[in-house]
């Protein structure tokens, strides 16, 4: 049993903010992460000076990490950091950041994802993306991420028959969330139909299976409950958080994530339960991870999920509503800002402040990360439980 | 099974041709070192000399000890998983192959992986793994059958890896010798469209001559691999309709460095063995790559056939082995070049040929129909390197053991 993690007591989590994406764009990843700042300090009334604390992710800022950042827009922190881990990027920033305004190390950390998207970076990014996949999946028909997670649905599918309809239930259930959501890519209604008769990508992906890359930044503050008192700002708490990377590698294909190693743990520290939840803030790159998270973060149990997901409505209004803004599935991929989306989507629900529509007295909400196809599944992932004030 | 390939139609001049396109080519060190031995025809994986777990991807520390890896010979066999059909892509390659099937194997070796799949397996198969080399000369997996399938060699993603004869043109450069003869007939019989025989002086009679003159579909045409201009003439007149050149020139005569040669059969040597590779490369090259995605009978490879000395010099035949050994580096140079416009260059490498000019060589020699069987296997598995017969063998054998050793044995 891993010793249990010492509670976030005293910590803030406040001022989510997302600037809205678009499909392409001409500006870098510095210009979105400063439209990010500025977003925060219109908000806050915090200027520079007032950032002692930076945590930052991206895809496209390359050549620069955190440190080209902090000189790009004139932050000087004394505690930063930077998380490649794309969609386990949010939750590991909010760890992170929490511990180091706990401790002391920094009284106001931005947390801050931005990525571009212009007409060629897609591919760019897919080309470069780690040594595993250029050496053993990319050349195998270059069908990116895609063709990986077709694997891993068509292995998922088989080994706990689960029928694309089930995967199609959630997608129809993000889209109808997603309508409400101003900044959403995707504003059309979706179908079952539409969505079971959506092309085939890399089977038995389909086009509605998959995210539509964007451009767009997150941002949130973590700080201590007097600043944010001082500050003026709504603010939620974190009850717990776990973390794990490269979980169960002898698994031949990945029907599992590392949540399993530390549900417990989750749940115990956060001293509630998978029904306590009021929403779901999932990482959805594609449906399946999202049916695979219901099984491993404790709603049902493995080779369950369809028949959880045929009891649940996952609306805003529903028994269980999930990815309240339309998730990366309707609202866009932004990078590693699709690894943020999710927690202040969260935040923004249990601080009733949402873009779009408010889950009625949401208090709980658990956000999810899960990121980094380096060769053949996905390597990290995380979980936190927010709590807005009572 | 796979259906069976039909012959390429006669192509209409004023459709452009793919251009050659080869898959992503980034790759690591340790990708690239089981590349050299895929190109060998082996089935390698990296196995830790610490605790001899097989790993893959290919790494550089073992995951489960962090100890030294080495490549070591795998069990081919394997259990298919998962697939997928491949539908979208944004590489130029891939497109213009599109749907493209994979899927994950589990290995008998240990590591599970993606593969390439062979039409005729299915999830749950027992599949034989190949380990072969792209269009760009970097390292696949790819899962046939364990069992041999009707016209499995015809398997649409399968061809795109090898430079199988069938249906292809094939240019021998040289048909005055016993040697490009059988390499013709080999080819010949494993299906080639065409095979073009080289003749450096057509006025001058040779053996073989009416064997070729009543065997269909093979050319006799002029080329001098001494003269530039013959071997141009010749690139300009067949075009774009040779698919793979098989260089079975060469120039073989006893002599030693300081004593027992002339400087003039030192420098003809040099002139056909290096130069003649030099220039078949120069006046052909080009339009090989050009044409190397160009559907059934693409343009696939070069193919050198050349002394395993090459590789350590050898005493009595002191020049020959130099000029061999400048025609070995020449053909990695080309190698290089080829791989970015997807065409396989290979070498085969013969200990001394049952000719005439090895009389006085004790045996084992290595028999010409033998050297032309290693030519239809290198481009029926697409490979880059083999050795045929026993001479060739050993010496490479203990020159992967010990080079220098090697080089001392073959020289004192
Ligand atoms: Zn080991």
């Amino acid at each position: 049993m891993t010793r249990r993690p010492a509670a976030y007591d005293g910590v803030a989590v406040c001022c989510p903010v997302t600037v809205p994406y678009v499909r392409y764009s001409p500006e870098t990843a510095h210009w979105w992460a400063g439209a990010a700042l500025s977003a925060l300090g219109e908000r806050t009334g915090l200027g520079p000076a007032d950032i002692d604390g930076f945590c930052f992710a991206s895809f496209s800022s390359g050549p620069d990490s955190v440190v080209g950042m902090i000189q790009h827009l004139g932050l000087c922190p004394r505690w930063m950091d930077h998380i490649p881990t794309g969609g386990a990027s949010g939750v590991m920033a909010l760890r992170r950041a929490a511990r180091a305004v706990q401790s002391g190390d920094a009284d106001l950390v931005v947390c801050l994802a931005a990525d571009t998207n212009q007409v060629d970076s897609f591919r760019q990014t897919l080309a470069g993306f780690s040594r595993f996949s250029q050496d053993a999946m990319y050349p195998y028909g270059f069908g990116g991420p895609n063709a990986t997670f077709a694997l891993i649905t068509d292995n998922f599918m088989r080994t706990y028959g689960v029928g694309r309809e089930s995967f199609g239930k959630l997608c129809v259930a993000q889209r109808a969330n997603a309508l409400s959501n101003p900044h959403a890519l995707m504003k059309r209604p979706l179908s079952l139909d539409q969505y079971m008769s959506s092309r085939a990508i890399s089977d038995p992906v389909h086009l509605l299976d998959c995210v539509m890359p964007c451009a767009g930044a997150e941002a949130f503050i973590v700080t201590t409950e007097e600043k944010a008192a001082s500050l003026g700002l709504a603010a939620a708490s974190i009850k717990a958080t776990i973390e794990r990377h490269n979980a169960f590698p002898e698994d031949p294909i990945q029907v599992r994530g590392g949540w399993v190693r530390d549900v417990d743990t989750l749940w115990e520290a956060a001293g509630c339960s998978p029904e306590d939840m009021d929403t779901i803030q999932f990482y959805d790159d594609y449906p399946v991870i999202v049916a695979m998270q219901m099984e491993d973060l404790g709603f049902c149990r493995k080779g369950e999920v369809a028949g959880f997901i045929d009891r649940h409505d996952f609306t805003i209004s529903g028994s269980l509503p999930l990815n309240t803004n339309g998730g990366q599935l309707s609202a866009g991929q932004a990078g590693a800002a699709g690894g943020f989306q999710n927690v202040t989507e969260a935040l923004r629900q249990v601080l009733g402040c949402p873009l779009g529509d408010q889950v009625p007295d949401a208090r709980r909400a658990l956000v999810s990360g899960f990121g980094l196809v380096n060769y053949d599944r996905g390597v990290c992932t995380g979980a936190a439980v927010l709590e807005g004030a009572t | 099974m796979s259906n069976p390939l039909s012959p390429p139609k006669r192509k209409d001049p004023l459709t452009p041709s793919r251009l050659g396109h080869v898959p992503p080519r980034l790759r690591s060190r340790a990708a690239k070192a089981m590349a050299v031995r895929a190109g060998q025809g082996r089935f390698v994986l990296q196995v830790c000399e610490g605790c001899s777990e097989a790993t893959y991807p290919p790494r550089d520390r073992c995951p489960h000890c962090w100890g030294e890896l080495r490549w070591a010979d795998q069990p081919q066999t394997a259990v298919l998983l998962a697939e997928t059909v491949v539908r979208a892509t944004t590489d130029n390659f891939f497109r213009e192959h599109l749907p493209w099937r994979i899927g994950t194997v589990q290995l008998d070796a240990g590591p599970t992986a993606v593969a390439h799949l062979h039409g005729d397996v299915a999830i749950g198969d027992q599949v034989r793994m190949r380990l072969v080399l792209d269009r760009g000369g970097n390292p696949a997996l790819f899962a046939l059958p364990l069992k041999e399938t009707p016209h499995m060699q015809d398997d649409p993603q399968l061809r795109v890896f090898t430079s199988a004869p069938k249906h292809r043109r094939i240019l021998v450069t040289d048909g005055r010798t016993r040697l490009g003869q059988d390499v013709a007939q080999a080819l010949l019989a494993a299906g080639a469209g065409t095979v073009f025989l080289g003749n450096s002086d057509p006025l001058l009679r040779h053996d073989g001559e009416e064997w070729i003159a009543s065997t269909p579909n093979i050319d006799m045409v002029p080329l001098d691999l001494t003269d530039s201009r013959s071997v141009s003439e010749l690139a300009g007149t067949l075009g774009g309709r040779v698919d793979i050149i098989v260089n079975t020139a060469g120039y073989v005569r006893p002599g030693g460095v300081s004593s027992g040669s002339r400087l003039a059969t030192l420098q003809t040597a040099m002139d056909i063995n290096a130069f003649g590779l030099l220039r078949l490369a120069q006046s052909f090259g080009p339009a090989l790559g050009a044409r190397s995605d160009d559907g059934v009978n693409s343009a696939a490879a070069f193919v050198d056939i050349n002394s395993i000395y090459a590789m350590t010099g050898n005493a009595g035949f002191a020049g020959f082995a130099a000029s061999a050994a400048a025609r070995l580096s020449l053909v990695a140079g080309l190698r290089g070049e080829m791989a970015s416009v997807g065409i396989r260059v290979a070498s085969v490498l013969c200990g001394p040929i049952d000719d005439a000019w090895h009389q006085a060589v004790p045996p084992p020699k290595v028999a010409t129909s033998r050297v032309a069987q290693a030519v239809v296997q290198v481009l029926q598995d697409g490979l880059e390197q083999v050795c045929v017969g026993d001479v060739a063998e050993d010496l490479a054998a203990r020159w992967q053991q010990d080079p220098f050793l090697t080089i001392r044995e073959e020289n004192l």
